[in-house]
């Protein structure tokens, strides 16, 4: 934690003396002193718009995770569905997500639902890849006592293949958590004139700058504090489960 | 006497001969050993019996009419279960088992609901908790009722193992090769134990080691590259025990059965 705090006064400090050095001008790059400056007069501003930004993020995570976990399921039980649905989900891969943006917008207009589609695009395949890949590498030693012991699909998944492939999901999540907000943000880049993403295009804009970097800083908090808290629900709920 | 169970062809992997054509058949009530090196098929045809996917081509016919309990190498046992929740995941994965009728606490014996009746027959459904904790006890591991398998030793393991094919109450009871991976008093114990809480059921036993097969088998049948041998055997086991490991006559059969699997 020390380290950690000595290399960002060292970035700092670093970051400052280049300006004061080369005399950049401000709306190329502001010092961290206009940034703070920003952060500070702008809070009111910043805080609303963060508020929206983490919600899209919150409900596009839970609703990605949910889908994603719910067809990795459905593709456990099927090796034809998996046969079908795995080339499809590689290929959703290969589009990039930017290029979706704008037609999504279009779709959904200018409100929430277009950014939490976002989220829930991006957040989708993570969660069930891994899940997928858990829910395959149950130990076969514990399927062939289950078949012996006569038990059905339905409770092998439950009881077995589920609870073993939990480590994998939880991957999965915590993956997906760190990429929720960039989902959130290239929504609120596109349209709408609500969240971190469209306050920072629309300082851009304005060329202030250091708003651009006050709102970045504000995302990037954001995001270790939701991913960590995701990271520490999961690991308490792994360890109650005793998996 | 009818037999218990039989499997009756030949297998192939691939292009490539996996064991001649054999003609097995179990016996009501013995133990049935089923000795031969690695890889002449042994678990295929145990694998065949349990109704399980072998990865082998087969040609023939099983017959079975009664449900089977199977007990391997592996102890199979679900890390994130306890030894009590092990013993009874087969009531819970054929839905006879509410989690919440088992003790959720360490050192708790409480009691729960019965869903419906476990055995056949005129015996009263026990409690599936009672019975389990039972035969907890009977294989020596009611001081580990509520430990995780990552905290039990190897023997212990097969401990939990054989408390829940117990518990399965099966007529017919497979064992694939059960004490193989344990040191060589540890398996003298669990081929004492098993003997005498196995005792009254088929058994088919597994095995590459003469001299397990020589103390449980009640019929010795070596399994080679040619074909299925029935080994004689000098004298019946003793109700409800393996022979004793040290008595002469089990030594020259273990020897006997030796040379026979080198030959």
């Amino acid at each position: 934690m020390r380290t950690v705090a000595a290399l960002i006064v060292a970035v700092l400090a670093l970051w400052q003396g280049i300006i004061w050095l080369a005399g950049m001008p401000s709306f190329l790059l502001p010092s961290p002193v206009a940034v703070a400056e920003s952060l500070w007069l702008n809070r009111a501003e910043i805080a609303r718009h963060a508020g929206f930004t983490l919600a899209e993020v919150v409900l596009g995570f839970a609703l990605g995770s949910a889908l994603g976990a719910a067809l990795a399921v459905a593709m456990g039980f099927s090796q034809r569905l998996t046969g079908v649905l795995r080339p499809i989900l590689t290929f959703s891969q290969t589009i990039p997500v930017f290029a979706l943006a704008p037609i999504l917008t279009l779709w959904l207009g200018f409100g929430m639902a277009p950014k939490i589609a976002m989220t829930v695009l991006i957040v989708f395949f993570p969660v069930a890849s891994a899940f997928l890949d858990g829910l395959m590498r149950t130990p076969q030693a514990a399927l062939d006592l289950a078949q012996v012991m006569g038990a059905g699909r339905i409770r092998i998944m439950r009881h077995l293949r589920i609870p073993a492939a939990l480590p994998s999901l939880a991957t999965g999540l915590r993956l997906a958590a760190v990429y929720a907000p960039i989902g959130a943000v290239i929504g609120e880049w596109v349209g709408g004139a609500r969240g971190l993403g469209a306050l920072m295009i629309h300082a851009n804009g304005r060329m202030k700058t250091d708003l651009v970097f006050a709102a970045l800083l504000v995302l990037s908090v954001m995001t270790v504090i939701f991913a960590r808290a995701v990271a520490m629900a999961l690991h308490r709920l792994l360890r109650r489960y005793g998996v | 006497m009818t037999a218990a169970a039989s499997v009756r062809g030949r297998a192939w992997v691939g292009e490539a001969p996996l064991f001649a054509p054999v003609d097995l058949a179990l016996r009501p009530g013995d133990w049935t050993c089923l000795l031969g090196p690695s890889g002449v098929g042994k678990s295929t045809i145990l694998r065949l019996l349990a109704g399980l996917e072998t990865g082998a081509r087969f040609e023939g016919e099983v017959a079975r009419d009664q449900p089977v309990a199977l007990m391997a190498q592996d102890p199979g046992l679900i890390p994130w279960l306890d030894v009590t929740g092990n013993v009874t995941l087969g009531a819970r994965l054929r839905g006879m088992l509410r989690a919440s009728s088992l003790p959720q606490y360490p050192g708790g014996r409480r009691s729960g609901p019965v869903e419906g009746p476990l055995r056949r027959g005129a015996e009263p459904p026990a409690d599936p908790a009672t019975r389990a904790a039972a035969l907890i006890e009977a294989v020596g591991l009611a001081d580990r009722a509520h430990h995780l398998p990552a905290n039990l030793s190897g023997g212990q393991r097969q401990r939990a193992a054989l408390a829940r094919t117990l518990f399965e109450d099966r007529p017919l009871v497979l064992l694939d090769e059960p004490f193989s991976a344990l040191d060589a008093r540890t398996r003298a114990q669990m081929q004492d134990l098993s003997a005498r809480l196995l005792d009254g059921r088929t058994v088919l036993l597994v095995t590459h080691d003469p001299a397990e097969a020589a103390r449980l088998g009640d019929r010795i049948l070596l399994l080679r590259e040619t074909g299925l041998t029935e080994w004689p055997i000098p004298s019946p086991r003793p109700k409800g025990a393996a022979r004793p490991y040290d008595a002469p006559e089990v030594l020259a059969l273990q020897a006997d059965l030796m040379r026979g699997m080198m030959a």
